[in-house]
């Protein structure tokens, strides 16, 4: 053993490496490459930044640290039988197949599959208009390769999904974000949205939305709404893109239909993922689109990757056609649901009354917000010292709002690391609430209140407005 | 040719800059011919540098446990000589209350401050003097946790209003802060070489927000010139800053010392930093690419310089 590695891992490099012979002393101008390379960059990589945050994040990785930051799900609950199964199928009766490259537009087989998962949630898509791709993410990217000019306007939720923002801001589009409630996106407001721009001579090139538990917030668009967002499209002819990564995960409640099954397809373009109910690994996700905009997005894909994985394909294929995929998302089911409620008895225990969150009824994630005096990218800053993270909720903003809120996940974790994590960041925040009272003066002015306690579990997703944010303490 | 352990990574929150900068060490040392092994700063630190026995470290590790003299105190109970500062100068840059104090007492001019422990205001009502520290001051006041190196946790106020808010926010990096007059002005760097400062750099924002703090070090949203545009003897007087600076706290083989310049042209030192970044986008090798020495041959000066200073 000598030393040499970049963690605990075996996998190290040879520890002493010693140059070649021969090789002399390169006098390297550091300055003059950064130069170099900053002459090369294309002008979109200006919004490409790394941040003070995105380097805390780094830190959450640690073995140590009880992370809630993170949005996995839990794989480990995945019979090794059943992988063991499915991969000698494929040896057995595909080899050749499954090595070789495939389709853009992905496998028929897989489209079949695909077709289940959208049945399960009564969609019907025809097999023409669907795309499969490399995970979710990449309709994401896809879409807006395909829509988005520089300042073009995108609306999404605010917050929206952290993952969604990097790909905004490579394409440089102007994102508005809508507020949310309990009910979702507050449609009301997107319509005023809408007339403003329309003022503006303005019109956004999509709507992005993750209508069912949503990520971070936790929350669900009701019926009435959804309804309404369909209509708001028609009438307007707007795209939307629906992210569905989460709609099987429900815990509790009737499935709502997804906004594909009111449009009929129209306006509506539909990612789903085999991610949150089989495996994020194998990066396997669909796009149902009109025809004209699939076409687009067939040949961006074509540009960014040729076609999806076939070995993935045959996988899902292959374990699809044992029937039981439904068997596993309702075991998934049980035990997130389990994980969800000691999350949010745990919050009850230990986050102080001045705290709210969202109460999700499926999905992965809790959102919850901190008096506005507390900055949670600071705070994570606080509770890494505790070892646990969570994503501050700035992450899910472009314009800088979100500071006092933060994203939990309850599925990558278990149920003791989740009440231990909580108890964790409840310390820290009640340490700070304290702190800002005795700063304030509140502490010593204030009588105690009796019977205040029940507050907490409010279905409220308080997003902090923008004038909330410029009054204040810390920019 | 020496066996040499680049210390880097480490956990603290300037981690992530920690392994950008031993990388690049790393590669430095072995184009110059070292046996080199990379150690990641961690829970079997001691254990793995007693089984390689390195001839010498080189410490690539920035904030809290490799600026702060913790890992050299270890590496000199280890008995291996290692790069840059002592632990004794380390103690002293990193906090920066230490350091502003010494500075007073030696007439380096820093901006007037105050600074409290979290428990003075839990114990001791520290708060209730907070509207005479803001008197003194005047607004915008800075906020900083008193052992962070990087941004992180810099805050301002522009009223009494955004104090307690900020002073929550210091207090989440470190249990002591300090609130300090700000300077506004010119962003300047001067970076030290064994004992001889180098060329002046000069942080240039970008962005309009004057309180962007996090901006300042990235690339496309700082800009930095080298050598600074500054008068004869500006530039000469924030030379003799920096070094009285550096001497003053005792620091050895290199540093950074960070100054502001206001309109009035007066020079303030902010901070010392006795690690400062080695990244592609850091100061201290901009400023000695400024003065002829190419990366290779800093990373080089700095390796002779561990072995120049007496064994402990």
């Amino acid at each position: 053993m000598t030393v040499g590695s970049l963690g605990p891992h075996d996998d190290r490099p040879p520890p002493w490496r010693a140059p070649a012979p021969g090789r002399e002393r390169i006098v390297v101008s550091i300055s003059r490459d950064i130069e170099r390379y900053a002459g090369l960059f294309a002008s979109r990589t200006k919004v490409m930044t790394s941040s003070a945050m995105r380097d805390l994040m780094a830190i959450t990785a640690r073995p140590e640290v009880i992370s809630l930051a993170g949005g996995l799900p839990d794989t480990s609950t995945f019979p090794p039988e059943t992988f063991a199964a499915v991969a000698q199928r494929i040896a057995a009766e595909s080899c050749a197949k499954a090595l070789q490259y495939g389709p853009t537009e992905g496998l028929p087989e897989t489209k079949e599959c695909i077709a289940a998962v959208m049945e399960a949630e009564g969609m019907r898509a025809d097999p023409e208009d669907v795309v499969v791709t490399t995970g979710g993410q990449q309709v994401i990217d896809l879409v807006a390769k395909t829509l988005i000019d520089p300042g073009d306007v995108v609306i999404a939720e605010g917050p929206t999904y952290p993952g969604a923002v990097p790909t905004f801001s490579a394409y440089q589009a102007e994102v508005v974000q809508i507020d949310m409630d309990a009910d979702g996106m507050k449609v009301d407001l997107l319509e005023e949205e809408l007339a403003r721009l329309d003022r503006e001579g303005r019109r956004p090139k999509f709507i992005y939305t993750v209508p069912s538990f949503q990520n971070p917030a936790g929350v669900t668009l009701s019926a009435p709404r959804r309804k309404r967002l369909v209509e708001v499209a028609h009438e307007r002819e707007l795209l939307v893109l629906e992210d569905n990564p989460y709609g099987l995960l429900r815990y509790e409640g009737e499935p709502l239909p997804p906004l594909y099954a009111l449009d009929g397809g129209v306006y509506v373009m539909y990612l789903g993922t085999f991610s949150k109910i089989l495996s994020p690994g194998i990066r396997l996700g669909w796009v149902v689109a009109p025809p004209p905009v699939l076409e687009k997005i067939n040949l961006g894909k074509q540009a960014a990757d040729l076609c999806t994985s076939t070995l993935s394909q045959l996988m899902v294929q292959a374990y699809f056609e044992q029937g039981r995929w439904r068997d596993y998302v309702d075991s998934l089911t049980e035990i997130y649901r389990a994980r969800r409620d000691t999350m949010l008895d745990a919050l009850a225990d230990h986050f102080p009354r001045q705290a709210e969150w969202t109460r999700p009824g499926g999905g992965l994630f809790i959102w919850a917000t901190l008096p506005d005096f507390i900055d949670t990218t600071d705070l994570l800053a606080r509770a890494l010292r505790d070892n646990v993270a969570f994503v501050p909720g700035e992450a899910a903003y472009l314009d800088g709002r979100g500071r006092s809120s933060m994203r939990l996940n309850f599925s990558g974790c278990g149920e003791e690391g989740i009440r231990e994590g909580i108890r964790r960041i409840g310390e820290v925040v009640t340490e700070q609430v304290k702190l800002y009272g005795t700063l304030t003066g509140e502490e010593r002015r204030r009588e105690p209140v009796a019977g205040r306690q029940e507050e907490g579990g409010a279905e409220v997703v308080r997003m902090p407005s923008r004038a909330e944010r410029a009054r204040r303490a810390t920019p | 040719m020496s066996r040499v352990a680049v210390l880097k990574g480490g956990r603290s929150l300037e981690r992530q800059v920690s392994l950008r900068s031993g990388a690049r060490v790393q590669d430095a040392l072995e184009r110059l011919g070292h046996e080199v092994a990379a150690v990641d700063a961690g829970i079997d630190l001691i254990e793995r540098l007693r089984e390689a026995d390195p001839g010498v470290a080189f410490v690539a590790m920035h904030g809290r446990d490799g600026e702060d003299g913790t890992i050299q105190e270890l590496l000199e109970i280890l008995g291996i000589p290692y790069t840059g500062s002592g632990v004794l100068a380390c103690i002293r840059a990193m906090d920066k209350v230490l350091a502003k104090h010494l500075m007073l007492e030696d007439g380096i001019p820093t901006p007037a401050f105050f600074a409290f422990n979290e428990t003075a205001f839990r114990e001791l009502g520290a708060a209730d003097a907070l509207h005479a520290i803001e008197e003194r001051l005047d607004f915008p006041i800075v906020v900083k946790p008193a052992g962070q190196g990087s941004a992180l946790g810099i805050k301002f106020a522009r009223t009494a209003a955004d104090v307690p808010g900020a002073l929550v926010a210091a207090f989440s990096y470190d249990d002591k802060v300090l609130l300090e007059r700000h300077v506004a002005g010119r962003d300047l760097a001067v970076s030290i070489l064994d004992g001889e400062p180098l060329p002046i750099v000069e942080a240039v924002p970008q962005s309009d927000d004057f309180y962007d703090f996090e901006s300042r070090y990235e690339i496309g949203r700082t800009s930095f010139v080298c050598p600074a545009e500054l008068a004869d003897p500006v530039a000469e007087r924030a030379h003799d800053l920096a070094l009285r600076t550096y001497r003053l706290l005792g620091c050895y083989g290199f540093a950074r010392v960070d100054l502001m310049l206001d309109s009035e042209g007066e020079l303030y030192v902010l901070e010392a930093n006795p690690i400062p970044g080695l990244t592609e986008t850091s100061l201290l090798p901009q400023a000695a690419e400024a003065a002829g020495i190419g990366f290779d041959d800093l990373v080089g000066r700095i390796l002779e310089l561990a072995f120049e200073r007496a064994p402990a």
